[in-house]
């Protein structure tokens, strides 16, 4: 039982029109772990979280959550798992204790017989001041917190958050990971989508990476890093870059471009980089890659809206 | 998935129901003026004032006749608006149902508490109305108490006509058509403030066609006296078009939300 994926997916569709928003996707979500759904936006990560909660039906495949068959056990299935949206919605015309009561009863649980839970989720999302605050007058940052305590209010085994700090300034950002990392200690199981390396990099053991409803590659971040790109970049920018593609290349470095700005993929950078301090006035970073390198490599820089 | 299942009805309904009762109760004090305030003014206002005028009314008081349907015709709009209004709320821009959502209940479990609240509501715009038509003396006697359970239907049924146009909703304009088309003639049309009788002979036959016209044919004879006639037909009408309303609500809103 304990090696049973806690999610398994074989051969999602979900198209909505002649649009295949969900193409055909496999993917195993082991116990305990922080699996997360990297791509660009309309990827497909949402859908495919919906999916996984019975709330978007597939139209092919076979999707398994806790051993039950989604659709037909979502219930069941939402019963032990808890769920983070990307948009704000919590109650508005309910303050932050009365919402976490609300939400309880709609598990069936009787707000009065876990008390002592609910004063553990308002310390977990540092709000016991704002107990009975509205809504409104929370922060982005608090708001968020208050969503992810919510999602735990029915003790999940596992926990779905859909973009869980998009729109939040850094702060905020790391107080979120830090409980986010805290909820892994105790052995949930987090999925997650997101659009952020970092986010991406710090949480998850393993992630997919998708991309136009297919998944690209799938594995732990470093695995991704070691497999797609070399292990260390050199951008260069302004107008004056142009000239240098060429003596990179006579470098050995993989050079791609992206508006007046120039990546020098390499193995070792040593000469070239002693090549371009001798230049003056030509801005260089060189940096180790990592996931965003794997990312741009595999969908690509176009701009995506 | 198929949308068109029949609704499964459970008691996990209850919970949407306390949410919006509990809502409802942290803003008693404009619940309560709406619901005696509006009844109040067109009892004096119209009973007393065309009262005087017109005297009796298909054989009671004006103000009787008049108490005896207002009482259907507020249970009528009370339900619709929670129906419309703070159904599509809730539905729409304020992400209610998607929280929801999240949790074991369904789309069903929504509409069914959702209804059973409509109901809820129209059942304290008719106590209002039955404790200000007592006071004005225009209440037949105990039996009207009868009157409770029917408000509660009336609820039921226009509830789950209104959240039809909720599933349908993409902005609150759109419910000017419901008004101006479905609600407002029905007000005019199905007897609250003069006997159906009166119509001309086309037009009386079709306002039998109309929910409110069976609504107030069992609200007056409860309040204000007179043989209740044809009550299984009168109830039979509401269930249906309330049953109607409901299923096709659950059906359109697992298309607009399952997606």
């Amino acid at each position: 039982m304990g090696l049973q994926p806690v999610v398994s997916a074989q051969g999602l569709v979900k198209t909505f029109g002649s649009h295949r928003a969900v193409d055909g996707i496999d993917f195993d979500i082991p116990r305990g772990s922080c699996f997360g759904f990297l791509g660009p936006n309309g990827a497909g990560k949402t859908t495919t979280l919906k999916m996984v909660l019975g709330l978007s039906p597939q139209m092919a495949g076979s999707l398994q959550v806790y051993g039950l068959q989604v659709p037909d056990k979502a219930r069941q299935v939402r019963a032990r798992t808890g769920v983070v949206p990307q948009a704000d919605n919590l109650d508005p015309d309910f303050t932050v204790i009365e919402n976490l009561r609300t939400y309880a009863t709609y598990f069936g649980l009787n707000p009065s017989a876990i008390e002592d839970r609910l004063e553990r989720l308002l310390e977990f999302a540092a709000l016991e001041k704002r107990r009975d605050s509205k809504t409104d007058a929370l922060s982005g940052g608090m708001k968020r917190r208050l969503i992810i305590a919510r999602a735990l209010i029915n003790e999940p085994e596992m926990v779905v958050l859909d973009e869980p700090t998009t729109g939040l300034d850094p702060q905020a950002r790391h107080i979120i990971w830090s409980r986010l990392n805290e909820l892994k200690e105790q052995g949930t199981t987090l999925l997650l989508t997101t659009h952020y390396m970092e986010e991406a990099e710090r949480l998850c053991d393993e992630l997919v990476i998708m991309d136009n409803g297919r998944i690209l590659d799938q594995g732990s971040p470093d695995t991704l890093v070691h497999r797609h790109v070399e292990p260390e970049v050199i951008e260069l920018r302004g107008e004056k870059t142009r000239g240098y593609a060429e003596s990179a290349e006579k470098h050995g470095c993989r050079v791609e471009r992206l508006g007046s700005s120039l990546y020098c993929y390499t193995n070792d950078s040593g000469a070239f980089i002693n090549e371009l301090r001798e230049i003056h006035g030509l801005t260089f970073m060189h940096r180790p890659t990592g996931l965003e390198d794997v990312f741009l490599k595999l969908t690509g820089r176009e701009l995506r809206d | 998935m198929n949308f068109w299942r029949l609704p499964t009805i459970r008691a996990d309904a209850f919970a949407v129901w306390r949410r919006n009762i509990l809502v409802w109760r942290k803003l008693i004090g404009p619940a309560i003026l709406m619901n005696f305030g509006e009844p109040i003014l067109y009892l004096l206002g119209l009973g007393f004032g065309l009262g005087h005028f017109v005297g009796e009314m298909d054989g009671m008081p004006y103000l009787a006749f008049l108490a005896s349907g207002i009482i259907a015709s507020s249970a009528m709009t009370t339900a619709t608006f929670e129906g419309m209004y703070s159904v599509y709320t809730r539905m729409d821009p304020q992400h209610t149902y998607e929280a929801m959502m999240a949790t074991p209940l369904e789309v069903d479990d929504i509409l069914v508490g959702e209804m059973i609240w409509c109901g809820t509501k129209s059942l304290f715009s008719g106590i209002a109305i039955l404790a200000v038509a007592t006071l004005l003396g225009v209440v037949d006697g105990w039996q009207a108490l009868w009157v409770l359970p029917v408000v509660f239907l009336i609820g039921l049924c226009f509830g789950g006509m209104a959240m039809v146009m909720s599933a349908f909703a993409t902005n609150y304009d759109f419910f000017n058509y419901y008004f101006v088309l479905a609600i407002t003639p029905m007000f005019i049309l199905s007897g609250v403030f003069y006997p159906v009788d009166s119509l001309p002979e086309l037009a009386q036959g079709a306002v039998q066609l109309l929910p409110l016209t069976h609504a107030v044919a069992m609200t007056r004879p409860l309040v204000a006296g007179g043989e209740l006639t044809m009550p299984l037909l009168h109830i039979g009408v509401l269930l249906l078009y309330g049953g109607l309303g409901f299923y096709i609500s659950v059906v359109l809103v697992r298309k607009r939300l399952l997606v």
